[in-house]
């Protein structure tokens, strides 16, 4: 007989729909608003979350329930009311190294979660957040390298006493000039020996130079550093800021995505996540008077305060920024005005007890430092512009030794808060900047959900009568078939735990109108073997035979578009081509396995005389 | 139901000329407006900044220039989006300042004007990526077709390849130029509805190819000519079904899938429609302008025989 299909088919389709409803079903239950509570250095525990409870309870603010999962707990709420006002109650009876964000968590039953099923996660253009492209600027990163160099090699030849007339950095070599050329060759032969990844050229055009650069693996593993430590960072800037389920992922070999979800104050998302200040101490170094001595000279360089007022500084660094270990915005005690308390590590701490010790009555000043970056348009052309702005923030005399914890003052409360957080989350290495931006606000956000659900619901349905209509039994099956496939693409999109974007559902779409296409080819072939005379069994089987390879090189092409769309697509186009190309997969199987199961089960192994299509 | 209740017999071959003279008007219409009017590039590849804002009651336009001519915002373009409560300010990367924060201030000064405002969506470009994203969309493109004319010649045969590919230029060429007359602003949606549409065009290109080389390798004692207007024929009402079904969705997308996907949706019907008819008149016109003969698709009968027994 023909039109029977094997029993293990049919138990491969029940499994594809029974674990396709499974593993689709997570996505409608929702979200609960909720609270995620993390810790800045260690995990959460029972402790933290009984002192909540707490709290909350004496505000009568009601919890739906605690949860603690690798570290972090996770308190949902029935409503936004009270999750906005658990998140104030929280932060404020959490000491500052707690991190309260908000977020929505998904409310899949226990019983779901348990096989592994979890909803989709939706994209920024669907729930609303801000996504950032940013580029490294890596000539800083190398050029800081240099400088670095330079002051080490000073330091180096000196110890090894040789003889140098000036070392002066350029953009990616320094140039090191020697009386001799036997003093040169000495220094490179050393040099070669006690750094690692340098190149020596030997320069004799008006007087005795050593051209040292880096090799191009020594570029390459310092770009590629500079952009771990940035997006090392860029994490703690970020958790700084309390977002809930970041993305920070590196892009290419210079760039960094960042994906705030629910972040709607972008202005300050960009001025967090952008700047690069840090601070420097030094003593100060004579008078404005003695300025115009002093530069000749060479040794302090010459800042200006605040107010414009010009400061002498000494060449020596006392501490950097990259010193400090932790930094905490408050109120100076003594003048009310804001203030950062401070905490260095232990090679800070040493350096600035030595300094304070020998320098009691002496005056330090502050140094703020912002490197910035920007491109610019002018006259038609794109340049980047490097900024440094060093500032003196604070001069204060040094009334008695200290090293560990300290206090700077100078700034207003929104910059201290600002420099506070820069300073626990840890320098960039180097400068980075936006260079594209899409924001998507929440109001947007729901708008994009529901009119995308609308259209594939409504061109679903469409579809659905249009087949009944034309197909009859056949049209039902199809339908059925169709029905299934959209349940395996929302299982398998669940499964993948992909991001679902408008773009993507935009390819559920279309996936919907082309699935038919294959139940079209089959069902018109089996027409035609009809009108050919052939017997209702004999058609259909010769209908799904004969349309299968048509099918197959249709799909493949469509396939290899969706392929070259991912392969170039960015980030929303590489949703289309997902949905798409998953789509293109199940639909053949449905349409051409799934219905041909129930055709069989309605027409196989019995006497017709007439199929109803 | 049947669209075509018996077995049609359309002389298409015979409307060759006439449908060849219709594509090439199409074409080098198209080719004009694209050269003289170009596409109206959105910020995706030009870079520059797009600012959508919610208003509660319908915003006022004129005040809403006024208010960024009066902050040097004067190049700035605004329209209503969907409704007239929206608004969509989109301006060019400027000269001379930080790129980054434009849109920030953008919105402050609106805010300035009208506190009631929610900000909808921001997208900034940098000029950079902007010629990044036009670079590896044309590549896209190039790599598509390329891909395709590879495993269309690989499965069938040059001859068809070659059809197929003339068909999908024809398509995209047509897309691209409706895009130019009709000036809907080009963005990376609309580009990735272009290679939905090279897909799907092919998708349709194939059956019809498929046909015409089964009909070539059954039939006997009859022309070229004949045989391909057998298969088209064959193939006719399977072909305006799907574009039905696909334009049916479609069109559910245009019309309830809110503003952003517009263009997108757009792109795909014209697509569609294009396609359906370039599968039709172009491909096999192609194959009839390259002596297309039973010759050309022998070669690979035997492998074919083989497959066909294995199907279920």
């Amino acid at each position: 007989m023909i039109n029977q299909y094997p029993l293990w088919k049919y138990l491969l389709l029940i499994v594809a729909v029974v674990l396709g409803s499974l593993y689709s079903l997570p996505n409608i239950y929702g979200e609960d608003p909720s609270v995620q509570v993390s810790h800045r250095i260690t995990s959460v525990d029972k402790d933290t979350q009984s002192k909540i409870e707490v709290a909350l309870s004496i505000k009568d603010v009601k919890a739906m329930s605690y949860e603690i999962d690798q570290g972090r707990m996770l308190i949902r709420f029935k409503s936004e009311d009270d999750q906005l006002k658990a998140a104030d109650i929280i932060k404020s009876t959490l000491n500052r190294e707690h991190i309260v964000a908000l977020n929505l968590a998904p409310a899949t039953p226990d019983w779901l979660s348990d096989l592994g099923a979890q909803p989709m996660y939706l994209g920024l253009d669907l729930r609303g957040g801000v996504h950032f492209l940013m580029e490294v600027d890596m000539e800083s990163a190398i050029k800081r390298q240099i400088n670095d160099l330079t002051s080490e090699t000073k330091a180096f030849l000196r110890g090894e006493k040789i003889r140098y007339l000036g070392v002066k950095p350029s953009q990616a070599s320094m140039q090191v000039k020697f009386k001799t050329a036997a003093d040169r060759e000495r220094a490179e032969k050393l040099m070669s020996k006690e750094f690692e990844g340098l190149q020596f050229e030997d320069i004799d055009e008006g007087g005795v130079f050593l051209l040292v650069s880096m090799t191009e693996q020594a570029i390459r593993d310092e770009e590629k550093a500079a952009l771990q430590q940035n997006i090392t960072t860029l994490r703690n800037r970020v958790n700084e800021l309390g977002v809930a389920e970041p993305v920070i992922q590196q892009q290419g070999t210079n760039r960094i995505v960042v994906q705030l979800p629910g972040v709607q104050d972008t202005a300050r998302a960009k001025e967090i996540l952008g700047k690069t200040a840090t601070l420097e101490f030094r003593l100060t170094d004579g008078t404005y008077s003695d300025w115009q001595q002093a530069e000749q000279n060479g040794h302090p360089r010459l800042y200006h305060e605040r107010n414009g007022d010009p400061v002498l500084l000494n060449r020596k660094i006392i501490v950097t920024g990259d010193m400090i270990n932790d930094a905490a915005s408050t109120i100076d005690q003594q003048s009310g005005s804001p203030a950062v308390s401070v905490r260095l590590d232990s090679k800070g701490a040493k350096r600035m007890g030595d300094t304070t010790r020998d320098h009691i009555g002496d005056p330090m000043a502050v140094v703020f430092i912002e490197n910035k970056i920007e491109t610019k348009i002018v006259d038609g052309k794109t340049i980047k512009v490097r900024r440094k702005i060093e500032e003196v923030i604070n001069i204060a005399t040094i009334r008695g030794a200290f090293s560990k914890s300290f206090q700077i003052t100078g700034l207003d409360s929104s910059e201290a808060r600002d420099l506070a957080l820069l300073l626990r989350a840890g320098a960039l290495r180097a400068p980075v900047e936006i260079i594209e931006e899409r924001t998507v606000g929440p109001s947007l956000g729901q708008d994009n959900i529901d009119k995308g659900f609308n259209s594939i619901v409504l061109g679903f349905i469409a579809v659905l009568i249009f087949m009944l209509v034309y197909y009859k039994v056949f049209g039902i099956v199809a339908n059925i078939a169709l029905t299934v496939n959209l349940v395996l693409i929302f299982a398998i999109l669940s499964m993948m735990q992909a991001t679902l974007t408008l773009p993507g559902i935009a390819g559920i779409v279309l996936t919907v109108g082309m699935a038919v296409d294959a139940n079209v080819l089959i069902f018109e072939r089996i027409r035609e073997e009809i009108r050919n005379g052939n017997s209702p069994q004999a058609s259909i089987h010769a209908g799904y035979a004969k349309a299968l390879s048509t099918i197959t090189d249709a799909n493949i092409t469509t396939l290899l578009a969706a392929i070259v769309l991912f392969s170039f697509g960015t980030g929303p186009i590489k949703g289309f081509a997902i949905t798409l190309s998953i789509g293109i997969l199940t639909s053949m199987f449905t349409a051409i396995m799934g219905t041909r199961a129930v055709v069989n089960l309605i027409y196989g192994s019995r006497n017709i005389s007439k199929l109803s299509i | 139901m049947q669209i075509f209740s018996k077995q049609l017999d359309i002389d298409f071959m015979s409307m060759r000329k006439a449908s060849l003279m219709l594509s090439l008007l199409l074409v080098i219409g198209s080719i004009i407006s694209l050269s003289t009017r170009g596409l109206n590039l959105g910020i995706d590849f030009t870079g520059g900044y797009l600012i959508e804002v919610g208003y509660k009651q319908s915003a006022d336009l004129g005040a809403i220039r006024d208010t960024l001519k009066a902050s040097d915002f004067g190049d700035a373009q605004v329209q209503h989006f969907g409704t007239s409560k929206d608004v969509l300010v989109r301006l060019a990367p400027r000269e001379n300042s930080n790129q980054a924060t434009i849109s920030d201030s953008i919105f402050k000064i609106l805010q300035q004007q009208s506190t009631d405002i929610t900000m909808r969506r921001v997208e900034f470009v940098g000029p950079q990526i902007g010629e990044e994203l036009r670079e590896q969309g044309g590549m896209a493109m190039l790599i598509a077709l390329f891909g395709i004319l590879i495993y269309v010649s690989f499965r069938f045969q040059l001859k068809s390849a070659a059809g197929a590919i003339f068909a999908l230029i024809h398509d995209v060429i047509v897309t691209l130029g409706v895009f130019s007359v009709v000036q809907m602003s080009f963005d990376l949606s609309v580009l990735a509805a272009i290679l939905a549409v090279i897909g799907y065009s092919l998708n349709d290109t194939v059956v019809v190819l498929d046909r015409i080389r089964e009909s070539f390798r059954g039939i006997r004692k009859k022309t070229p000519h004949e045989i391909i207007n057998i298969s088209i024929n064959a193939t006719l009402s399977r072909t305006m079904i799907t574009s039905l079904t696909t334009l049916l969705v479609l069109l559910a997308l245009f019309y309830f899938g809110g503003e952003i996907i517009h263009g997108f949706a757009f792109a795909l019907i014209i697509g569609v429609l294009i396609g359906t008819y370039s599968s039709v008149y172009i491909a096999s016109s192609s194959l009839m302008a390259m002596n297309i003969t039973k010759q050309d698709f022998l070669e690979s009968i035997k492998e074919e025989d083989k497959e066909l027994e294995e199907m279920p």
